[in-house]
């Protein structure tokens, strides 16, 4: 573990789930939050609809290691350190459409002009780069069975796929028709009752403006699927009974005992990430803010999820974004944990897997990891011929 | 439960909401694909019936659908009922908006429905000597269009002015010449109505902001009301609005239309408007309530769609000054938990928590609940209906009532909260003494005479009054 990483559980500190508003297939949970200093606001930038190249080190000219994705849009964190509240950061005048975009780091600060600190991220690719960066120079002890590419290029290029939420059936529509609540500041978006993300801000004017980004954000392509094979959710585990009440106050009683409920729904179907360890790895220290991103202990038995978040050092989550991984995307990160944790060395990672030194080679293979091996099993098998 | 009332109050609800524009959660297409197939269900099965809805004040847009309808399969009129048909359409296609009259005339001639009583029909309402020549110069398209296809014979100026217009060199009713002149000269255009001058003007070059001026007065109170909505640079102008002549909903939806700190400004000016409008129309509908609640949900959707902008929340901001002008006590209970009193500054905001207010509004024991809401609760989902049911059992003496502005275009009927609170469609305000009078036969029908006559009974009654000469006790 760096210097900078450690192992903390996620929450939502400060923020209440609302009432569930169901479409077909996709449940969103409003996340309402009762204070707001107003001392952090978040603003959307539009890059229209153009690759974005991501400079990861180095000067932006400099041949490097480089993010490359379609990246829509990005952030505008402003902020203040002593509780004043901050102004939404100025927009720069309408860009060019290109073809390509170039951005020098994934979170850059800016100049602002009212004396607050202020700075541009790339939201979610700041966490998808986290992931793709596991362990991605490779074997750092060359034991014997790794082929001489491991050595000189590691794991690169590394690539993962994800789906745009425009491919998610039902999810624009229910973006469409939902009605965001007064003091909403996030949503937890359920796939046929899978979490498939969490988004957060700070300000609920910010979140007002920043609903229809998600459809523009990048989802977990299990999730496409879950949506094509499941019409209905319910709205709640239990429907809503009146009981025994015999006067209006009653009735009041049981409508706020269901809201309750519907909490606890809620906070049941989001198990998955507030349970579970996540490694977390401060990104940038912002005071009282901390910007965060995170990776799950990977297990390929339970949901996992990426993501990033800002929390206020009373631990109040300011802001968070997260996205699931699919099945395949669990096993490479469990893999390549696994693999970081025995040093490399094929036999030892072998044993603490379960599993013997061929099968750890074919699952490397179907992994896509395959030419780190210096005889992976299918030309084994094909000299065996 | 007899199918046939069951199928017109279907029928009767659906056209009370439904024009076949787009709403929040569904597109135009499917509310005009379960429009049509209403009409031709029930003008198939129950001929006599559907005609005797023109009585009740169902939407302009379907009034003139069931006219249209009717006159083209006059042949499936049963002999019995003929006379009664007749009267019915004849008197509803006179009490129509002219526009929508003359459009439906227009229609017909291009659906080549050509039948001796739509022929008599049309040459009745085109010769009405009263506005022949008015509606002559103001719809010149439809009325040609309309005359020529019904042979409805054209005499004297009436001939000329439409066989050679503004070429003849002199007519002797007045607006013809006029009509004449103003081809020539730009004073005389502003003798015109505002939709035949607005051509003119533009021939002759006529500065548009010194064409409003002076055309101002001959603007209809709609077209002024329209006017003031469209254009920021008429502001301060003072086109003086007369509420009086304006439904509330109209008034209601131009309110809604304005900024927050617009409606602020004017805040004394919008007021006196909106009351000013509900007190016309609840003197013109002779109703009178004591003892009223009215839940008001102002949730995002009912910002209803682009075709229908802010409509729900038009409709039910009307509603709470039409209930203020016709009855002895009323409370407003919004969604979202705002101060009463002020709702002249509704926007279309935040979920829909209808049952918080209905709780508050059953607190008052009132005696009569009206809900106006699409439907659509989602904080949380399904409680309001159940709420209702058990307070139907604590507070019997309330009579709720749930008015939808939106048709649910699968279910072909508004969206309800639960089956035992009658739902009814709604597009004006105005409609609502009818809407709680065909709520309360609703219920009765429930509780024991669940047959067709009582449905009969009931419109009987709204037929005589609708067929009686105007001025009468109607």
């Amino acid at each position: 573990m760096k210097k900078n990483e450690r192992l903390a559980q996620l929450d939502h500190h400060g923020l209440r789930a609302g009432s569930p508003q169901v479409l077909g297939a996709v449940r969103l949970v409003p996340l309402l939050r009762d204070e707001v200093p107003g001392d952090l606001r978040i603003g959307s930038r539009s890059y229209g609809a153009s690759l974005g190249i991501v400079r990861l080190d180095g000067r932006l000219d400099d041949p490097g290691l480089a993010y490359i994705s379609y990246v829509p849009h990005g952030f505008v964190v402003s902020h203040t350190s002593d509780g004043t509240a901050a102004t939404l950061g100025a927009t720069l005048g309408p860009a060019k459409p290109r073809c390509v975009r170039l951005h020098h780091r994934m979170v850059k600060r800016e100049d602002s002009d009212d004396g607050g600190s202020r700075f541009r991220m790339l939201p979610l690719h700041l966490a998808m780069e986290g992931y793709l960066a596991l362990h991605v120079r490779g074997p750092e002890i060359l034991w014997e069975g790794y082929s001489r590419a491991a050595a000189s290029r590691g794991l690169l290029p590394r690539t993962e796929y994800s789906v745009r939420g425009a491919y998610i059936q039902g999810l624009a529509e229910a973006l469409r028709v939902f009605e965001i609540a007064d003091r909403q500041v996030g949503v937890m978006v359920f796939v046929a009752d899978a979490l498939a993300s969490i988004f957060v801000v700070s300000h609920p004017d910010d979140y007002r403006a920043l609903h229809r980004s998600l459809i523009e954000d990048f989802f977990g392509e299990i999730l496409s699927t879950y949506a094509y094979f499941h019409a209905d959710v319910p709205l709640s585990s239990s429907p809503f009974s009146t009981g025994a009440a015999s006067t209006l106050d009653a009735l009041a009683v049981a409508v706020a005992r269901y809201r309750s409920d519907l909490e606890e729904d809620a906070s049941l179907l989001a198990a998955g990430l507030f349970t579970r360890p996540v490694v977390t790895e401060r990104v940038r220290d912002l005071r009282p803010f901390v910007l965060e991103r995170f990776v799950p202990t990977f297990d390929p038995a339970e949901e996992c999820h990426i993501g990033e978040r800002i929390v206020r050092d009373d631990g109040t989550l300011e802001y968070m974004k997260t996205f699931r991984l699919s099945q395949a995307q669990i096993r490479r990160g469990h893999l390549l944990t696994k693999l970081a944790a025995a040093d490399w060395n094929l036999d030892r990672a072998a044993e603490s897997l379960g599993c013997s030194r061929k099968e750890l080679d074919v699952r490397l293979v179907n992994a896509g990891f395959g030419h780190l091996l210096a005889a992976p099993p299918v030309k084994v098998a094909m000299r065996g011929r | 439960m007899c199918v046939a009332r069951e199928d017109v109050l279907t029928f009767v609800n659906a056209c009370f909401a439904s024009t076949g524009q787009r709403e929040f959660y569904s597109d135009g297409a499917g509310q005009r694909v379960s429009l049509a197939f209403l009409h031709a269900y029930v003008a198939g099965n129950y001929r006599a019936l559907y005609a005797r809805t023109l009585a009740l004040g169902l939407n302009h847009a379907n009034q003139a659908r069931i006219v249209g309808t009717l006159l083209a399969s006059g042949r499936e009129a049963r002999a019995q009922s003929r006379g009664e048909e007749n009267a019915l359409v004849t008197r509803a296609l006179h009490a129509l908006p002219t526009h929508r009259a003359m459009h439906l005339l227009e229609g017909l001639a291009e659906a080549g429905v050509n039948n001796r009583r739509t022929r008599a029909i049309t040459r009745a309402y085109l010769d009405s000597p009263r506005s022949k020549a008015f509606r002559a110069v103001k719809y010149r398209r439809s009325f040609r269009r309309a005359a020529l296809h019904a042979h409805v014979p054209l005499d004297g100026e009436t001939l000329s002015f439409f066989a050679r217009g503004w070429k003849e060199r002199r007519f002797t009713t007045p607006i013809f010449e006029t009509f004449r002149r103003a081809h020539y000269a730009e004073k005389d255009l502003y003798a015109l109505p505002y939709s035949i001058a607005e051509g003119l003007a533009a021939k002759h070059g006529v500065e548009r902001a010194a064409f409003l001026a002076r055309i101002e007065a001959r603007m209809t109170p709609t077209e002024l009301l329209r006017r003031r909505a469209a254009s920021e640079a008429d502001e301060g102008k003072g086109f003086a609005l007369d509420g009086t002549k304006l439904s509330p909903t109209k008034v209601a939806s131009y309110v809604l239309s304005l900024s927050i700190a617009d409606r602020k400004a004017r805040e004394v000016e919008l007021r006196a408007l909106l009351s000013s409008s509900a007190s016309a129309a609840a003197g013109r509908s002779l109703a009178r309530f004591e003892n009223v609640a009215i839940v008001v949900d102002r949730s995002y959707s009912s910002s209803g769609s682009r075709e229908k902008a802010r409509r729900p929340l038009a409709v039910a901001l009307a509603s709470v000054a039409f209930l203020r002008a016709c009855s002895a006590r009323v409370t407003v209970h919004l969604t979202g938990g705002e101060a009463c009193g002020d709702e002249i500054f509704l926007a279309p905001r935040g979920t829909t928590d209808l049952a918080t207010p209905v709780l508050a509004a059953l607190a008052t024991s009132p005696d009569l609940l009206l809900i106006v809401s699409d439907g659509y609760e989602n904080d949380p989902a399904g409680v309001t209906g159940k709420v209702l049911e058990v307070a139907a059992r604590i507070a019997p003496a309330t009579f709720v009532v749930h008015l939808n502005p939106v048709l649910d275009a699968e279910a072909l009927a508004p969206k309800s909260l639960t089956p035992r609170v009658p739902t009814l469609g709604i597009r004006e305000a105005e409609d609502l003494p009818a809407l709680v009078a065909l709520a309360r036969f609703a219920r009765e029908g429930d509780a024991a005479t669940s047959t067709l006559d009582a449905l009969e009974r009931h419109l009987d009654a709204r037929v005589r009054a609708f067929l009686s000469p105007p001025g009468g006790a109607s």
